[in-house]
């Protein structure tokens, strides 16, 4: 990653967009700035020569935290359905789905 | 100009654990929406999702029926998007390291074989689902939220609808043969995405591809490629191009229509999930699984015909699903004559499952019953036409010695008992001795079906002709 990528408005505009955000100008400006001084300090860090050192996906050392396959219902629909904004008959309700997007999987 | 072309499938499976695969919140279908759902399925702030080992144990049984690597050391990954099925914004999955690759199936095509390539399988989580209402809103049930997946991903091999439909049916099998899932299209357990493209012969290039969605059958996979192929032909031919769309099958026409047009790739931002510890597999418990995995359908198939003297055809047929070659090597453990065994299943067991649309696992027919039916008419205590009624007391759950001793159904063979019958009908019908004499063959049979129906159809038919023919000849 040691490419010296410069953050400009487009690529934050974009960003922001697949994060259902949207910003004024003047805020544009700013986060820019602020995001291009954020991916200077990782290309600090790519200095650091990483020859042989395996990529890191966790900082826990842990590995293969499971549980058995064993059910338990902890009974909590009543408490969730009251907690969500909007609710009827045991669903929760949102605004009509218009774009039929892509989904999981 | 001529065209080849290539197939793309990509596979999901529901596993058919006890809980999910994040949260122990039970995995069940048809309960009131939300009924089964937690925290941790709402994806609320600071929750700890765990990773349910048995679902690491069924993508390792799958990774090993699809002859795939497994990787030692894989994690998840998040995927995210917003859609209202999907409470924490993002999807658990596995995207830069998934727990196998580089399988292969072997599919039939008009009696060609073929390895089809497999080029990753990975698990991950389900979305929860919309119902979408006219009133301007949509209503969302997260109990499916969470129910664990294998995603397989075929390599480029395919090259025609019919072969991916094999591809399909080999899936299904090996997959519905580790027990890891339902696999049913009907019933959502499995759902399939595909692309295809096409490019001149020899050229080394793919072509742009398309994508089809609503495809709920494997039959609509096949006909929805066929009409794609031709689609993308007849505009290459008329100096058009492709563009990349994702198109929907219609399943009243049997076209696809076009949904959208992609523009660019989409951009789900993965990245490691930091929530879970990355899964450590040691060859030991590969090990053990393989150990304790059923049988899969290509070694049965081989031993039915090596050990149990079926035809190939038949050993094809009794290895479809899991439950029908389980039933028969029960039926056979249980002493039943394994061809008897096999005709009867694939006979009178298939006609009644058809008849009533229903699953063998979903009857009252047990292999023990089935057996014990077999061997009555093995050893001569019901003939095969008194087995027809046997056989349906069995679909309602009956002990067939039993009923057949209780309606008094059990075949007369005791040439002591027939003597007497056989001797006083023969007394009455001189008319049919002399025709015998006279070289007219069909008067015995006229003479034997007498003996039936006086016994009520219980006398063995063997017997019966083997003691008239003597005292016919002492006339």
């Amino acid at each position: 990653m040691a490419n010296e990528e410069k953050i400009d408005k487009a690529q934050v505009e974009h960003v922001a967009s697949l994060a259902k955000l949207e910003f004024n100008d003047a805020d544009l400006g700013k986060f820019t700035t602020q995001l291009a001084d954020i991916m200077g300090l990782f290309n600090t860090l790519s200095e650091v020569d990483t020859t042989g050192v395996e990529p890191t996906f966790s900082v826990t050392d842990q590995f293969n935290t499971m549980r058995e396959d064993m059910a338990v219902n902890s009974h909590e629909k009543d408490a969730l359905i009251k907690n969500a904004p909007d609710t009827q008959d045991g669903y929760i309700r949102v605004p009509a789905i218009i774009d039929e997007s892509e989904g999981a999987n | 100009m001529n065209f080849q072309t290539t197939i793309g499938l990509e596979v999901h499976v529901e596993l058919k654990t006890n809980s999910k695969i994040f949260s122990p919140s039970p995995v069940e279908f048809g309960d009131d929406p939300n009924a089964n759902t937690n925290v941790i399925d709402w994806g609320y702030p600071g929750v700890l999702p765990t990773t349910n080992k048995g679902v690491v144990e069924s993508g390792i049984k799958a990774a090993l029926a699809l002859h795939a690597e497994i990787e030692k050391h894989n994690h998840f990954d998040r995927k995210n998007y917003f859609y209202p099925d999907n409470p924490k914004a993002y999807q658990i999955t596995q995207s830069d390291k998934p727990i196998a690759h580089d399988g292969w199936i072997e599919i039939e095509v008009d009696g060609e074989k073929k390895k089809i390539g497999i080029a990753e399988m990975h698990i991950e989580e389900d979305a929860g689902k919309n119902t979408h209402n006219p009133n301007g809103y949509s209503f969302v049930d997260l109990n499916r939220q969470g129910t664990p997946l294998i995603e397989i991903v075929s390599k480029p091999d395919i090259a025609s609808p019919d072969e991916a439909y094999a591809y399909l049916e080999a899936l299904r099998q090996r997959i519905q043969f580790t027990g890891v899932s339902d696999v049913k299209m009907e019933e959502g357990s499995m759902r399939v995405d595909v692309n295809i493209s096409i490019r001149p012969y020899g050229s080394d290039k793919f072509g742009t591809k398309t994508e089809l969605k609503n495809l709920n059958s494997f039959s609509y996979v096949r006909k929805g490629l066929a009409y794609e192929e031709k689609r993308q032909q007849q505009v290459l031919m008329s100096g058009g191009t492709i563009q990349q769309e994702t198109r929907r099958f219609d399943e009243a026409t049997g076209q696809t229509i076009l949904m959208r047009v992609k523009e660019g790739s989409d951009d789900y931002r993965y990245f490691p999930e930091p929530d879970l510890p990355a899964l450590s597999i040691s060859d030991n418990w590969i090990h053990n699984i393989e150990e304790a995995m059923p049988e899969m359908p290509g070694k049965r198939r081989a031993r039915y015909v090596s050990e149990l003297g079926l035809k190939d055809y038949d050993a094809m047929v009794l290895t479809q699903t899991k439950e029908m070659s389980d039933f028969f090597d029960e039926t056979v453990a249980n002493g039943a004559d394994a061809k008897m065994a096999a005709n009867y299943l694939m006979g009178d067991v298939n006609a009644y499952l058809n008849d009533q649309q229903v699953d063998l696992q979903d009857t009252k027919l047990t292999p023990a019953n089935l057996a014990a039916m077999i061997k009555m008419i093995s050893d001569g205590t019901i003939s095969t036409k008194i087995a027809k009624k046997v056989f349906k007391a069995l679909t309602k759950g009956e002990e067939p010695v039993a009923w057949v001793k209780s309606k008094g159904l059990i075949q007369l063979s005791d040439p002591a008992q027939l003597q007497p019958i056989i001797k006083g009908i023969v007394d009455d019908n001189q008319q049919s001795v002399d025709d015998f004499k006279n070289g007219k063959d069909r008067a015995v049979g006229y003479l034997v079906g007498q003996v039936m129906k006086q016994t009520h159809g219980q006398a063995n038919p063997k017997v019966v002709n083997e003691l008239l023919m003597k005292e016919l000849n002492n006339r």
